[in-house]
């Protein structure tokens, strides 16, 4: 593959916007469907079952809110990798693209204790249907901070050699998804209650 | 609809008169559709119209041969969806007094039919079970009470233009009044396992007072 | 957009045909052609296996219990399981494949003037991701308790319970295989829709864009947008299946119902996934061979994206009966019906369109026109189910059955060929031959109609679907009921000998067909003014677009085509 050549078409811009950027709204809409659909599911079964509140309120909202605030925090860390990709600085653009996954790390990190005590608790995925949406909504979002922490690692590299710095902005608006979508899941599965 | 199978309950008759209507109104226009596209190929063939035409179809004039026959096609429909509408409440939304209440459950891979007996009342000592065949009296409104012990299955009788499927953990009440004494087939149609093709069950529509002496021998039996 | 700057830096020049091994070249190329082929092949080796499953299932429901030529006896289980995967694979890995992904590969960027897709790594993980979906569905037929046999729609608790389905293997294996190729599927579409917005040929406007082009990206994103929640639901299906979770369990809370929503969702929109790039192909063919332009191009767009928003609003139709309030089924029941109006508009566009033509026909055209012909069937059945009244009765009967075949054999067999008759010149530099051309569409569109029209008036007749044998019900067991069915058979194994007839002239015409230069058909879309085949980088110079695709017997021109990249 060393011979291989960007293609014209990966230069052109018709529409006027970058194409990684409309991809990246692509692909964001794709999940933006996936996420509502699961989210749909939830609230039909929460408006259809008003005992949920029981399961609900054994949720742990404190280390929801650390969790939130963490998130938040990143994603302010992220804006700042793109503001100073934007002015060239590779280097900074890769310490901060690192501050954001660790902070993508915390948030993992907490959420792990906070799994291991609703289990020890014995609250798990087959338990009822609260706790089966409360892990698998919370799970594949939590496999999106993994993806996009990963995807962050691999931009930095690059990024810190001054190669494809717009792609820093292309990963910060993952990691605003990934946020957006806890945003959405922090009220629904832990202050509803 | 009568000369491919038989009609045996009071509301197949609507069913079938909708289906002709919606037959005459979409084979109307699958008719002229079709007749006119291959006219316009013999028409317009090479060799008799060896030169092609400029239309682009943007005009007025141009656009009204699609606009004349989509708005006729919207009142076709409007008709169409009248008479559904119509055909479906009477069938399934509306339900008739009853005179007597059957239940009828669904399992892999067999149907359990509860007659009320002499009583006329469901749930109580004297109702008969029986297993893949269910006994009515002609002439009488019936509810039925649906329900699946394990998986999706459908209650369809086609004589009678009859399909509910039972869905596990509800109950679905439904109605229906036989109009001809015979034997019908009951089916399952929704797929339910190995078995779904083995669900078959039979129907035996009889007179009032075969109808007793058959709950008799269950009873006895 | 400074063309020439575009062609000395150019792509083509970094490909002037240095050494590439086999592997590469074929079967890790990132060129979009070869990805192209390589969907066409997957998908058209599966379709022919789909197609063997319906002769073998037909075989058995017509002569229960006796042994089938070349199979073998068929248990009620293998029954099952052959009919599933027939429609599964039909629609997921035959007709998506083959009319969205290989149709979509090869034309969007040759037709939008442009050397490959914008992202031809995604494209090739797309393709890789599909393929390894394909083994693990066939791997399915060879796990313990054999393969999934719940009928394509999965209905739970039926596909969620080993107890149940008894293929514990089966049923899992079949739901990772239906995700993974939805997100083979994801990557795919983003990378058409990205492609066409950003790197259509300069001058290409929005309505200068070839119709099948426009249809393949709108089927994509339709795609998007519908299978979200079932994506979402395959993996609540999953865990229901494996890690005991209850979302579809109604001992437990759960509410099976809520599958059929998430899957008819999605659904039905994919019926039109399918039904746009055929008509696509189809608009295309047609022009061409009728020496016309287009009637009313932006009536066809707009029709398409009607179809499209209205096509979210009708998924309950398919369960009138499955036990939603009844209330819900008059909603469905006037958007299901409306839906015919643009559906008709369109029908009727295209054959406006053949009106004033001069029409030649060719094998191409053939299919194409056959297209019409049966789908036009196709459609007006729907309006049978759609009306919530009648759909009581017809319900998973074979009447329902025959239509959707009226509508996908029509749109993923006769439309492709059309496609493939039509573009094998562009793939090889060689044309296919027309006798045998002939031979195989009268061959094929025949013997179809006898299967199906038989079948239209099996499920009038009450004859209900995924049955293994008809003996056991004594009003269907009839015998002249039993000797339709058989004829309906021996048409189908007709049609299926009449398949290799294509075969043959398939692989003949790559190597020895007659030769023909780079535009034989005098089209004016762009992939015509490339060379024949297509080098990887596609065009010498990448071409301008000066004007709409359809300009035929434009009038005061010698000529009658004007391919859009002629400056005026
Ligand atoms: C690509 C495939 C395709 C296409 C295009 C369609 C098109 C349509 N389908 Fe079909 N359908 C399927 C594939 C398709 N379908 C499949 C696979 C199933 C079964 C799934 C399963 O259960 O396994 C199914 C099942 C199905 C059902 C459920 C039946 C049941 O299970 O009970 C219904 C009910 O409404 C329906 C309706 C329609 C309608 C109204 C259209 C419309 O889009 C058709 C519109 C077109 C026309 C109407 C023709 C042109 C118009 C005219 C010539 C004008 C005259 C018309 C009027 C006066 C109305 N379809
Ligand atoms: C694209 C979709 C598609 C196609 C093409 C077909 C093709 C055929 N189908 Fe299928 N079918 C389905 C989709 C499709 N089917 C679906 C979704 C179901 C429902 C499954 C379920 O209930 O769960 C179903 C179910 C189904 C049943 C019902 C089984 C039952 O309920 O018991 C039957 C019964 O006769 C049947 C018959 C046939 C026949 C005879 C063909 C014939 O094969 C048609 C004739 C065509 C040919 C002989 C050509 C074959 C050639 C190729 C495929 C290669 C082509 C190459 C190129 C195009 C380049 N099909
Ligand atoms: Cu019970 Cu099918
Ligand atoms: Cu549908």
């Amino acid at each position: 593959m060393a011979t291989y050549a960007q293609p014209i078409a990966t230069r052109r811009r018709a529409s006027g916007i970058p194409t990684g950027r409309l991809a990246m709204w692509w692909l964001l809409g794709s999940e933006i469907v996936i996420f509502g659909g699961l989210l749909m599911c939830y609230l039909l079964f929460r408006h259809s079952y008003d005992h949920w509140h029981v399961a609900a309120s054994h949720t742990n909202t404190v280390f929801g809110a650390v969790n939130t605030f963490v998130l938040l925090t990143s994603s302010l860390l992220v804006v700042l990798a793109h503001q100073a990709a934007e002015s060239k600085q590779g280097g900074k653009a890769f310490i901060y693209l690192w501050l954001t996954i660790g902070g993508g790390l915390t948030f993992l990190m907490i959420k792990s204790v906070e799994w291991t005590m609703e289990i020890s608790k014995g609250y798990t995925l087959p338990s009822n249907l609260f706790w089966s949406f409360y892990y698998t909504a919370a799970g594949i979002h939590a496999s999106h901070v993994i993806a996009g922490m990963v995807a962050m690692a691999i931009v930095s590299f690059d990024v810190l050699k001054g190669r494809n710095l717009q792609r820093v902005e292309l990963v910060g608006l993952y990691w605003h998804f990934v946020d957006i979508v806890w945003i959405f899941l922090f009220p629904l599965l832990y202050i509803a209650k | 609809m009568e000369w491919m199978i038989q009609s045996a309950s009071t509301f197949a008759g609507d069913i079938d008169t909708l289906i002709l209507v919606i037959a005459a109104f979409t084979g109307f226009w699958l008719l002229v559709a079709e007749g006119v596209f291959f006219y316009f190929c013999w028409r317009f063939r090479k060799g008799a119209h060896p030169k092609a035409m400029y239309i682009t179809g943007e005009k007025k004039e141009e656009m009204k041969w699609i606009h004349i026959p989509h708005n006729a096609v919207l009142i076709c429909d409007v008709i169409i969806i009248a008479l559904a509408i119509k055909v479906w409440f009477g069938v399934k939304q509306d339900l008739p007094q009853a005179d007597e209440t059957i239940g009828v459950t669904a399992r892999q891979w067999a149907w359990v039919f509860a007659h009320p007996g002499p009583d006329k009342k469901l749930g109580t000592e004297d109702d008969v079970e029986s297993l893949d065949e269910l006994h009515l009296k002609v002439n009488t409104t019936y509810h039925f009470k649906l329900r699946s012990d394990d998986v999706m299955h459908s209650f369809s009788i086609p004589t009678f233009r009859l399909k509910q499927d039972a869905v596990p953990g509800r109950e679905i009440t439904g109605w229906f009044k036989p109009s001809k004494a015979g034997t019908f087939d009951i089916q399952c149609t929704e797929i339910c396992g190995i078995g779904h093709g083995l669900m078959p069950a039979k129907l035996v529509v009889e007179s009032e007072a075969d109808h007793a002496t058959w709950l008799q021998t269950q009873k006895s039996g | 957009m400074a063309q020439h700057v575009e062609a000395a830096s150019g792509h083509a020049a970094d490909h002037d045909h240095h050494h590439q091994s086999f592997w590469s070249k074929y079967v890790f190329s990132l060129d979009h052609k070869v990805i192209g082929l390589q969907y066409f092949f997957t998908g058209v080796a599966l379709g022919v296996l789909g197609a063997l499953m319906s002769y073998v299932f037909r075989m058995q429901q017509s002569f229960p219990g006796q042994s089938v030529p070349g199979f073998g006896y068929v248990t009620p289980d293998v029954y099952n399981s052959l009919i599933t995967n027939h429609g599964t694979i039909m629609i997921f890995w035959f007709a998506m494949p083959v009319l969205v992904a290989a149709f979509g590969n090869f034309l969007i960027p040759l037709m939008i003037g442009c050397d490959d897709m914008v992202f031809p790594r995604l494209n090739r993980l797309s393709f890789q991701i599909f393929f390894l979906s394909a083994l693990i569905l066939i791997s399915t037929f060879f796990v313990p308790g054999g393969g999934f046999g719940g009928a394509w729609t999965a209905y739970p608790p039926l596909s969620a319970k080993a107890a149940y389905n008894m293929t514990p293997w089966g049923s899992t294996l079949w739901v990772v295989a239906v995700a993974l190729e939805f997100v083979a599927f994801l990557i795919g579409g983003i990378n058409f829709i990205t492609t066409l917005m950003n790197s259509r040929s300069p001058g290409m406007k929005m309505y200068d864009i070839p119709i099948v082009v426009w249809f393949i990206v709108i089927a994509s994103i339709l795609f998007m947008a519908s299978v979200g929640p079932l994506v979402a639901g395959a993996i609540m299906l999953l865990f229901d299946q494996q890690l005991g979770t209850a979302f579809f369990d109604p001992t437990r809370g759960g509410d099976p119902v809520l599958w059929q929503h998430l899957f008819w969702f999605f659904g039905h929109p994919e019926v039109y996934v399918v039904l746009l790039p055929a008509m696509g192909i189809v608009a295309e063919v047609m022009v061409v061979f009728s020496r016309k332009k287009l009637f009313a191009y932006k009536t066809v767009l707009f029709t398409a994206i009607a179809t499209g928003v209205l096509s979210f609003f009708v998924w309950a139709h398919h369960q009138f009966i499955s036990g939603i309030d009844p209330r819900m089924a008059n909603v469905f029941t006037v958007t299901t019906v409306l839906i015919s109006i643009p559906i008709a508009e369109m029908c009727f566009v295209y054959i406006a369109t053949l009106f004033g033509g001069s029409i030649t026909f060719s094998t191409a055209m053939l299919f194409a026109l056959a297209f019409m012909a049966e789908f036009l069937i196709g459609g007006v059945t729907g309006i049978f189910l759609g009306a919530s009244g009648s759909d009581i009765y017809f319900h998973d009967t074979y009447f329902v059955l025959a239509h959707f075949h009226y509508t996908f054999v029509p749109i993923a067999i006769i439309a492709v060929f059309a496609g493939v008759y039509y573009w094998f010149p562009k793939y090889t530099g060689r044309v296919m031959n027309e006798t045998l051309g002939k031979i195989h569409f009268w061959g094929t569109v025949i013997p179809f109609n006898l299967i199906f029209i038989p079948l239209f008036f099996l499920g009038a007749s009450g004859d209900h679907r995924r049955i293994y044998s008809y003996l056991l019900f004594p009003d269907s067991a009839k015998p002249y009921l039993q000797d339709i069915r058989i004829f309906a058979t021996y048409a189908l194994i007709v049609a299926l000998l009449v398949q290799v007839v294509f075969f043959i002239n398939l692989f003949w015409s790559i190597f020895k067909g007659k030769k023909v230069d780079n535009n034989p058909w005098l089209a004016n879309t762009l992939e015509w003014s490339a060379p024949s085949p297509p080098p990887h980088g596609n065009f010498a110079v990448l071409p301008n677009c000066y004007r709409g695709p359809y300009e035929y017997s434009t009038p005061n021109r010698a000529k009658d085509y004007w391919p859009q990249n002629e400056p005026v």
